[in-house]
């Protein structure tokens, strides 16, 4: 199944869920829509000739330019990546998939961006989405149990996140 | 029970239930079981656990959001400290990854080097994971002297790079020294006198009639469900799927095995690779239970030891540069990379975004021990307590690596 055949074949079956494909990078790529996404990959684990049913991780990137003198070198919008890298076992063949989100949810600072949950596709999903959530800040509907998993509990804010600012302090410890 | 006193005629006896609650029991961030700061919340009733939740975060230390402010070079001892106990892996793993993102081929002889340190950081690795398992069950002298020979495993790597645990030696581009002289031989003497120890290990645990209790039938996990919660390495493999990066992962993971003759740990209708050299699987043992996952791993050690040897032949009779490494500084060009390795533990991958200057945008690390350790929950349920360490212990977790 090459990266072309196996492009063909989303676009054709999902259509607009399918927003934009990369075949030449160096890992290709192909964006998904958050609505789209529980579908998509719900077909690409079940199809018999692509299975792919290893979910290897999912990624959080933040493309967001804190530093004003840099914004101009930046490429494309402050936007939040969620990537998910795929793996088939029995074909050992790999795919990229990725959201791009709005960095908050409809503009608004502190709301954040949603995606559905993947979880009972992969149960690898289970503690990487809450890895995502915890440190970069998406927040991943219908996760059975959506809490931090690396930070406190009760820690504020998404530490990956490019504008984070460290709290001054945590349970009376000088942060900074 | 209590009686009542009215009239003598009327004794009234009361019965008050039994009552068993289930209880909260904590295996705390410090225990010597739980191979680091690992944290268990049991719900048990009695001896028998329900349910258990791990915690984890105790050693967060944020190496991912210091790997946007330093070149991927300057990340390499970050790396170390993540699976500390198989330090050139994940040097490995994240060089191999900033090599695919620049599209640099490492000299032959480098590609050799790198056999020989990755094998013998796997067998050091593993002789940690089963000494370690030993202790966790109970039995004091394997740890010891599991590490005995880990020692000498340290010492040789102490001369190559100057470190015994944190060696940052393999960088982009190859490694940042040449192996000393006479490190070869040294190398092969280990060998030759750890091969005939491995015996003892299987004498001691393998084939104990404790152990085999304590470990067959318990913690199965089917391949569907090892595939579907992400587990790899020798926890996917004792569970019978037959997946090795070495052979399987893409071209730039197996082109360091390139030419190698190695075969994959996993058992195939009923049988391991030459088992007739090792004791037989008892009859107790279940395909996917924590005896089959300690078995791949003893079994690999042997057969890392084969490719070690096969490496030190072809390290000697290549010629050219040892790998000098690329500078502290150089650009990145931009685009991004995911690559998975086959480390001791499991599938260490590493994810490079770069936006073209010498600084990554978003260094990723995705641990192998993460996805391993979240099978925890659902292998646990009605186990009993004893059980959790053998479970635990059987996949080998190092908290460094799950919690970055």
């Amino acid at each position: 199944m090459s990266e072309q055949n196996l492009v063909t074949r989303l676009q054709d079956k999902f259509g607009e869920q399918i927003l934009a494909v990369h075949l030449d990078a160096i890992d290709p790529w192909v964006e998904v829509s958050a609505d789209g996404l529980p579908e998509v990959c719900r077909y690409l684990h079940d199809a018999p000739d692509l299975k792919f049913d290893y979910l290897s991780c999912i990624s959080g990137v933040d493309y967001f330019e804190a530093d004003p003198k840099k914004i101009a070198k930046q490429e494309g919008k402050p936007r939040l990546e969620v990537v998910y890298h795929l793996w088939s076992v029995t074909h050992k063949s790999s795919l990229v998939l990725k959201v791009i989100l709005p960095r908050w949810k409809d503009g608004q600072e502190g709301c954040l961006p949603e995606v559905p949950s993947v979880t009972d596709i992969w149960r690898t999903a289970d503690w990487h989405e809450r890895e995502v959530y915890d440190l970069s800040g998406v927040h991943f509907v219908g996760h059975p149990d959506l809490r931090r998993i690396l930070c406190p509990e009760d820690w504020e804010g998404h530490p990956l996140r490019r504008d984070y600012q460290m709290p001054l302090e945590y349970h009376g410890i000088r942060c900074r | 029970m209590s009686t009542t006193q009215g009239n003598a005629a009327e004794t009234q006896v009361v019965e008050f239930d039994v009552r068993t609650d289930e209880m909260l029991v904590n295996m705390g961030p410090q225990h010597p079981s739980t191979h680091g700061v690992l944290r268990l919340v049991l719900r048990t009733d009695g001896e028998v656990v329900s349910e258990v939740t791990p915690h984890i975060g105790y050693l967060h230390r944020c190496a991912e959001k210091i790997g946007e402010n330093l070149t991927p070079r300057q990340w390499i001892p970050y790396t170390d400290r993540m699976d500390y106990l198989a330090g050139m892996s994940m040097n490995l793993g994240w060089s191999l990854c900033v090599e695919k993102l620049m599209n640099l081929q490492v000299p032959e002889k480098a590609r050799h080097l790198r056999v020989i340190i990755a094998e013998m950081q796997r067998i050091a690795s593993h002789l940690v994971g089963m000494g370690a398992y030993g202790l966790d069950l109970g039995s004091f002298s394997p740890f010891l002297y599991a590490f005995r020979e880990r020692e000498k495993i340290l010492d040789l790597f102490e001369e190559a790079c100057g470190a015994r645990l944190t060696y940052s030696y393999l960088t982009v581009g190859g490694a940042t020294a040449d192996l000393p002289p006479g490190w070869l031989q040294k190398c092969e003497a280990f060998l030759d006198q750890f091969l005939p120890v491995i015996d003892e290990y299987h004498a001691l645990l393998t084939t104990n009639s404790i152990f085999i209790k304590r470990c067959t039938a318990i913690g199965v996990m089917s391949s569907e469900m090892a595939i579907s919660y992400g587990c790899s390495g020798p926890v996917l493999r004792g569970s019978g799927v037959d997946l090795d990066l070495r052979r399987d992962g893409e071209e730039w993971c197996t082109n360091m095995y390139d030419g190698y003759a190695f075969e994959v740990i996993v058992e195939k209708e009923g049988h391991y690779p030459k088992d007739h050299v090792y004791p037989p699987v008892p009859p107790e043992a279940i395909l996917g239970d924590c005896w089959h996952r300690f078995y791949v791993r003893m079994l690999e050690v042997r057969q890392s030891i084969d490719l070690v040897r096969q490496a030190i032949d072809r390290y000697s009779s290549a010629t050219g540069s040892y790998g000098e490494p690329v500078k502290l500084a150089e650009k990145l060009p931009r685009g991004e990379a995911y690559l998975e390795t086959e480390a001791p533990r499991g599938q260490m991958g590493f994810y490079i975004v770069s936006d073209g200057s010498a600084i990554p945008w978003r260094a990723r690390a995705r641990s192998s021990c993460f996805c391993n350790l979240s099978v925890t929950s659902e292998l646990c349920r009605n186990t009993l307590i004893a059980d959790i360490p053998a479970i635990v212990g059987s996949l080998d977790i190092v908290m460094g690596e799950i919690d970055r």
